[in-house]
């Protein structure tokens, strides 16, 4: 397995693999740089790279304006609220699913999966109508509600996983050392659960933070988080782009950090352990 | 005390019966082993007593208690698992500490006896480490640990040495018997390996599809098999068995000689074979030799520095007074 | 282990999530089975509860239908095609010894955080865009007219976007399973005199084609969703309307709701055919 390998060799492909990986984010170091750049450096014919003046000018613009704060708040409260509300019900199901495994178990872990691969397009206007009924059209508790539901499956998913690799003689030695259920729940079940319940609720603020179906069609604007607010930023055509790169930098900042932790999870989260 | 007693237990898994209605008594301060193939329901048998099975028939008592209705933490049994299922996010010594602060014991008193298994079991400088931080064997003592200060009724122990290398299942073996003799408390141990039982208990039980074969001490276990399969079971190299009409001269279906109990002879002999493999241990040497009476070669031990090799003819005599003989249903003619 | 007591508490643990994902689907579901076959446009307070197969007649012989799939396919192909290739390609790379390993994964992964709006936008303004783009600028620097990218080759500019986004999400599952090949077997096959590009295809690409198969899967399920892209870009003109589109614009724009219905019902008709494929690979994964 160890084998030597030749430092030109490695320098070819750490050249190689440093094209492409700067070349797949360009996109994101390009608006980061324009976010600094004044609106008319932004479209400075040629292109401006490193040397101009940076300003924080255009954030601070984009902060100014009413709407943005709101709309940070909601996506914050939209994706944190969705995900907890998912977990406080999907703990439960994917321990008892984990632990005490009965015939059912598997069809119903299926059928859940099954219900993510229902379009979105084909409950559209139902769940429009219900929304208006209930008259929550706009309302971040409907987004938060909505949000939950279609993670949900992946929630319980990944939560399963972690759960089943908990060792089930760890769980009898403690039964052994005299733990009652609730202090075995206390001390031996929950400490080893815990990591794998963070990076479920990390993925999941991930994918309800860009989620951009139901968050575009079901607010306009008090609850109109990141995702809808962006998609009708606007303003004179030509003169915005240093703002707009602000306001997609601010937007996508913390997902990427976030993400960025989260790697190893996105994979078993998202593939529903079909390959690991 | 540690007086365990099982009377007609029974374990059904849906229409299964995994171990028919069973007898057994575990004398106070036994070492106690269960052998088996895998399957045999050796473990099962072990997690019945533990409580982490329900029975599906029959009574286990402890002490003279009974115990068949109580859940695992109140039959005062501690456990040593195969994986050795140390709490991975504590501390060694919350690890040890863990079945103690359950019973809800004084802390001079936990750290007096965390102290005293510690030091027997050479953990000392370990006790702020992570399970994950430690070597296998460090790993098994700590489970040890874990069991040793609850001081309970009897120790369960589940193959815990299946996951070490060789060279330390050896000192490990070692280790276990040593503190049986040192705290005289009733253990009962489960493995498939005939040697750990051998070298280890007081008392073998030898499990075949959850009956019991045999039930007795390592020597009468060797000298007195009360059937074919505990015959080829206990002893290694594995007795060598004669069917047909070599045994039908001895007035049995089936006949048994022990590699040790073949002797090399010059010429004539009862049996003449090939020699096939030779294993050269130094002290002993293993010849399996291709004779007719049997299909598959006979095993026989010789002295460190017989001078036979592959294909040489060779000429066996069996000591006739530790022949074993059989009937047709495998049973010993006494 | 599994006792009668605790069998009864893990239903009703269990409950509580059956009980939310039941409703969510069933309810909205069987309205929008029900709407499919009413004639109902609230614009022109027209409703009438039954018109039977109309709306679905309407909808699957309408050229627009016809046109929606064409470009669904054609999108989801192009997509695929870009992140199943560039993602095996990427993978092997970055399985290679190399300096800063770490970052250049950091790197590739970032576009899969970025929200679609913002990568939507982005893309649509800063490069495509024909006077200030970036593109536009490269292309006067090597003497061509700027090319007008998201009007006169909409749905390749909307593939890019898409693909730029998924490419990480491929590129990860494949790494992950270029990760689990066994070096031992690449040895043996290198032992046996195979030369690279074979001990690609006899070895390395079996290996792969479970992963690739669920990728392919995966994505083919949320890219038939494509919503957000569309709607920031072209908003469904010049060709790019695909049948998520279509349905949403008879529903909310039109306010054709039967039709609408109706097109919602067939799209998760289709979406299901894929999801019957990628249940089985799962489903067989859950026993081992």
């Amino acid at each position: 397995m160890a084998r030597a390998i030749s430092p030109r060799k490695k320098m070819m492909w750490t050249v190689l693999a440093w094209f492409f990986g700067l070349l797949i984010f360009f996109p994101i170091l390009w608006t980061f740089l324009t976010s600094f750049k004044a609106e008319a450096v932004a479209i400075a014919d040629p292109p401006v790279w490193f040397f101009f003046d940076w300003t924080t000018e255009n954030y601070t613009a984009v902060l100014g304006r009413s709407n943005y704060p709101l709309a940070l708040m909601n996506s914050i409260v939209i994706a944190v609220g969705s995900t907890l509300l998912g977990i406080i019900i999907a703990v439960p199901a994917a321990w008892a699913m984990a632990f005490v495994p009965g015939r059912r178990t598997k069809d119903v872990l299926m059928w859940m999966l099954s219900t993510k691969m229902l379009p979105a397009v084909g409950v559209l206007y139902p769940l429009v109508l219900i929304a208006k009924y209930f008259n929550v059209m706009d309302s971040r508790i409907l987004l938060v509600v909505i949000l939950m539901l279609i993670n949900l499956p992946i929630i319980v998913w990944m939560l399963y996983t972690y759960f089943r690799e908990i060792p089930g003689e760890i769980l009898e030695a403690a039964r052994m050392d005299g733990a009652s259920l609730r202090n075995e729940i206390i001390y031996v079940l929950t400490p080893m659960a815990v990591p794998g319940i963070a990076s479920t609720i990390l993925l999941n603020i991930i994918l309800a933070w860009n989620e951009a179906f139901w968050t575009i069609i079901l607010t306009t604007v008090s609850a109109a988080p990141l995702t809808k607010f962006i998609s009708s930023f606007s303003a004179p055509e030509g003169l915005f782009y240093a703002k707009l790169s602000a306001a997609s930098i601010m937007a996508i900042a913390p997902i990427l950090v976030m993400g960025w932790f989260s790697q190893k999870q996105l994979v078993r989260g998202l593939t529903f352990g079909a390959v690991k | 005390m540690g007086r365990i007693t099982l009377d007609k237990v029974q374990k059904k898994f849906g229409d299964v019966e995994v171990i028919p209605p069973l007898d057994l008594t575990v004398e106070d301060g036994e070492f106690v082993v269960f052998v088996g193939p895998s399957g045999c329901g050796k473990s099962t048998l072990l997690r019945l007593i533990a409580g982490l099975e329900d029975v599906s028939g029959g009574e286990i008592r402890i002490d003279g208690n009974p115990a068949t209705d109580l859940p695992p933490a109140k039959r005062g049994l501690a456990m040593v698992f195969q994986s050795y299922a140390l709490y991975p996010h504590m501390s060694v010594r919350k690890n040890i500490a863990f079945p103690m602060k359950m019973a809800g014991m004084p802390q001079d008193e936990q750290d007096r006896r965390i102290a005293k298994a510690a030091t027997a079991l050479n953990l000392t400088d370990y006790l702020d480490r992570r399970p994950g931080q430690l070597s296998g064997g460090q790993r098994q003592r700590v489970a040890i640990g874990r069991a040793i200060v609850r001081e309970p009724a009897a120790f369960l122990f589940d193959e815990p040495l299946s996951n070490l290398d060789a060279a330390l299942r050896v000192g490990m073996r070692m280790e276990i018997s040593e503190l049986h003799k040192t705290l005289a408390t009733t253990m009962i141990y489960v493995t498939h390996d005939q040697v750990e039982a051998m070298t280890m208990a007081d008392k073998i039980v030898v499990l075949r599809a959850g009956h019991i074969e045999q039930v007795g001490s390592p020597l009468d276990l060797y000298k007195a098999p009360r059937n074919t399969f505990v015959a080829g079971f206990i002893g290694s190299p594995k007795m060598n068995l004669l069917t047909g009409a070599t045994a039908q001269k001895h007035d049995a279906a089936t006949i048994g000689i022990r590699p040790e109990h073949l002797d090399v002879v010059p010429e004539g002999g009862t049996f003449t074979g090939r020699v096939g493999v030779a294993e050269h241990l130094g002290s002993d040497t293993f010849f399996h030799v291709h004779i007719p009476e049997m299909d598959e070669p006979m095993t026989v031990r010789a002295g460190g520095e017989v001078g036979l090799k592959h294909g040489d003819t060779i000429h066996l005599k069996p000591q006739m007074q530790h022949l074993h003989r059989f009937d047709a249903q495998g049973l010993r003619i006494a | 282990m599994a006792t009668e007591h605790s069998k009864a508490s893990a239903r009703i643990m269990i409950a509580p999530a059956v009980f939310v994902l039941l409703v969510w689907m069933l309810v909205p579901l069987c309205m929008t089975l029900y709407f499919s076959f009413a004639d109902y446009r609230p614009l022109r307070a027209t409703f009438d509860a039954w018109i039977g197969f109309d709306n679905y007649v309407s909808f699957l012989t309408s050229d627009s239908f016809i046109s929606s799939v064409i470009v669904t396919l054609q999108m989801v192909a192009g997509i695929l095609v870009i992140t199943i290739g560039g993602g095996i390609a990427l993978a092997l790379l970055l399985d290679q010894p190399m300096f800063g390993q770490g970052i250049v994964r950091i790197l590739v992964i970032a576009p899969f955080f970025v929200m679609p709006t913002v990568s939507a936008l982005v893309w649509k303004n800063m490069f495509f865009n024909a006077d200030n783009g970036l593109f536009s600028y490269l292309w006067k620097f090597f003497g061509a007219q700027p090319y007008d990218f998201l009007s006169q080759a909409p749905l390749f500019s909307i593939i890019v976007i898409v693909a730029w986004q998924w490419l990480p999400f491929s590129t990860l599952i494949l790494l992950t399973a270029v990760q689990s090949l066994s070096s031992e077997q690449l040895e043996a096959a290198e032992m046996d005199g195979a030369p690279g590009y074979s001990r690609f295809w006899y070895i390395i690409l079996p290996h792969l084609s479970r992963a690739i198969t669920v990728v392919i899967l995966i994505q083919t399920i949320f890219l038939l969703s494509i919503f957000a892209e569309i709607f920031v870009t072209t908003n469904g003109a010049f060709g790019t309307r695909t049948l998520t589109y279509l349905v949403y614009q008879r529903v909310l724009e039109s306010q054709n709701i039967g039709l609408g219905s109706a097109g919602g019902i067939v799209a998760v008709i289709l979406a299901n055919i894929v999801a019957i494929f990628l249940m089985r690979i799962v489903g067989k994964n859950l026993d081992t």
